[in-house]
């Protein structure tokens, strides 16, 4: 079984899929809702409180906005145990999304800056692309140190 | 028990900033209460496309749906607080594009920050209070003119300040420095009611403001005790003479800075704080100091220089001390120092708080440092346009109080 990094973090498809192959997904588990009643798409389901912000400055400096910091005081620690990771650009907002684009960018570069296998896709278009998108994220998954058939 | 003021909140990173907790309790101290817009997930680029700024943050996209929602009547509320992490350019854009959008096509009042961890319900209190007193009390800003025997005390950080005012004119004034708070309030408000040739028991309602207002207002036992950002808005306009239509107040403290856009003597927009104390009238008053000047001759002196001449950046009030220091030693004459020292401050408001509000003339400069003459040429100068400081404007807080106080007078 291996630690897989799902990008984005909240995806409950990605996560779901991830489990059915025998891995452990590592991500936000948190569902975007068709309304959204929160303060943010992804509000975190705890109070975070400042000290997350300057847990964060591990992952990125003092200048950089505090809600960036404290996101990565949540998904820094994730990264560093991945053994592997999922990414999936461009998806619609209903598969999955986190609030901060800055955030993101950081994710996904500290991702690639890590020695793990990584699958990169764009979100499916159309049914085609979809069988395609699934396929990949399987044959990826079957790949990885103990992977299971779903 | 009069209805909690709905605020309805827009933002990004609140929540991951660790804050969150600190807008609730800043709202909940003032009777207000924070609620997010309900907004389907479906409608959020739909929203994005109308508005027209393509921004890539999802929580952005969230904020501009909720503002076109808010607008649309599709949501009701009282007022809006919006708030993105400080630092964060894209955010910036949204906020202020919002702040601007929203008050333009509603009637609803609106205040923006940029937070950081360290972001505390202390200093979001008055905006918050700022906010509420405009959706709750309209009527009563709508307010043009005194009546009766009233008094308005203004406990500043650097000043304290009371008004007496009779049938819509200041009868008595008292200025101290502020020390003790209550002792200085005392001393002022004796001072001002010496002056009116009155007793306490004369008085028939008063109000308070400024830093002490709680603390004086209940020594006082006020019938008002209210924040400054809508105060001086009413008392700017009031003794500018300007009650209706759209002006700019300005008021650079000896704590903080107050830039308020003022639409017929009810802010619309505002910001308050300033980026470091060298935006300050504390920087000024340093600044006299060293020339060796009382505060009241540092404009007269500033008029007579040339602050192109002197190199100066006040962004921090060490390092604005040191330019001063350096340029003294380097033989420049105190006048260009002087005036120097005013543009500094006057370019940091304008670079830092100018820009976040919708400059719309008469522009009025209010409080202590409205009296230092080359501050007020140096701001006239940035802006290209004539400001004007009314007369009495160093005592704006207290007579916007006296001036509001006269709606509790019994039988009005």
């Amino acid at each position: 079984m291996a630690k897989v990094f799902i990008y984005p973090a909240t995806s409950l498809i990605l996560s779901d899929l991830v489990a059915r192959f025998g891995h452990k997904p590592l991500g936000a588990a948190l569902g975007i809702r068709e309304r959204i009643q929160t303060a943010g798409i992804d509000s975190p389901p705890l109070q975070i409180t400042p000290e997350e912000p300057k847990r964060g400055l591990k992952y990125a400096a003092v200048e950089v906005p505090s809600g960036v910091r404290g996101r990565m005081a949540i998904y820094g620690p994730l990264i560093e145990e991945a053994e592997a990771a999922v990414i999936v650009t461009d998806a619609d907002l209903a598969f999955g999304c986190m609030g901060c684009a800055r955030t993101d960018e950081l994710i996904l570069f500290s991702l690639r800056q890590s020695d793990i296998p990584i699958l990169e896709l764009n979100y499916p278009a159309n049914e085609e692309e979809g069988v395609q998108f699934v396929a990949a994220i399987k044959k990826f998954l079957a790949g990885l140190p103990n992977g299971d058939e779903a | 028990m009069s209805r909690k003021v709905r605020i309805a909140q827009l933002s990004c990173g609140p929540e991951y900033s660790g804050v969150q907790k600190e807008i609730y309790d800043a709202a909940g101290a003032v009777g207000a209460e924070i609620f997010f817009p309900d907004i389907a997930l479906a409608d959020v680029e739909r929203a994005v496309e109308e508005f027209g700024l393509d921004v890539r943050s999802a929580d952005l996209k969230l904020m501009i749906a909720r503002g076109l929602a808010l607008v649309d009547g599709k949501i009701d509320a009282d007022g809006v607080f919006i708030g993105t992490c400080f630092r964060c350019a894209e955010a910036a854009i949204v906020r202020n594009e919002l702040r601007r959008y929203i008050p333009e096509h509603s009637r609803l009042p609106v205040v923006s920050y940029s937070f950081t961890e360290r972001t505390t319900a202390g200093t979001l209190l008055t905006r918050m209070e700022a906010l509420t007193t405009i959706a709750r009390r309209r009527a009563l800003l709508a307010r043009e003119e005194q009546t009766g025997i009233t008094m308005g005390v203004d406990s500043g950080s650097s000043t304290t300040k009371a008004v007496v005012m009779r049938d819509d004119e200041i009868v008595g004034t008292g200025w101290h420095p502020t020390t003790e708070v209550l002792k200085s309030s005392d001393s002022a408000v004796a001072d001002a009611l010496d002056m009116a040739g009155l007793t306490r028991e004369d008085i028939q309602a008063i109000g308070t403001t400024g830093y002490g207002r709680f603390l004086v207002g209940k020594h006082l036992g006020a019938d008002l005790i209210q924040e400054e950002l809508t105060v001086n808005s009413k008392g700017a306009v009031y003794l500018a003479d300007h009650q209706r239509g759209a002006s700019t107040v300005i008021d650079i403290g000896g704590m903080d800075n107050k830039a308020i856009s003022v639409i017929d003597g009810i802010p619309g927009t505002f910001t308050m704080g300033g980026i470091c104390a060298g935006a300050s009238g504390r920087f000024l008053e340093m600044t006299a100091k060293r020339l060796g000047v009382d505060i009241t001759e540092l404009g007269p002196l500033a008029m007579k220089g040339v602050g192109e001449n002197v190199p100066m950046n006040s962004y921090c009030i060490v390092f604005g001390t040191q330019s001063l220091v350096n340029a003294l030693a380097a033989g420049s004459s105190r006048e260009d120092v002087a005036a120097a020292a005013c543009h500094s401050v006057a370019e940091q408001v304008f670079e830092q708080q100018l820009q976040e509000i919708d400059i719309k003339e008469p522009v009025i400069m209010v409080g202590g440092t409205s009296l230092i003459e080359g501050l007020v040429y140096a701001m006239g100068q940035l802006l290209q346009t004539e400001v004007i400081v009314p007369p009495h404007s160093q005592y704006i807080g207290a007579v916007g109080s006296a001036l509001l106080a006269s709606g509790f007078i019994k039988g009005e």
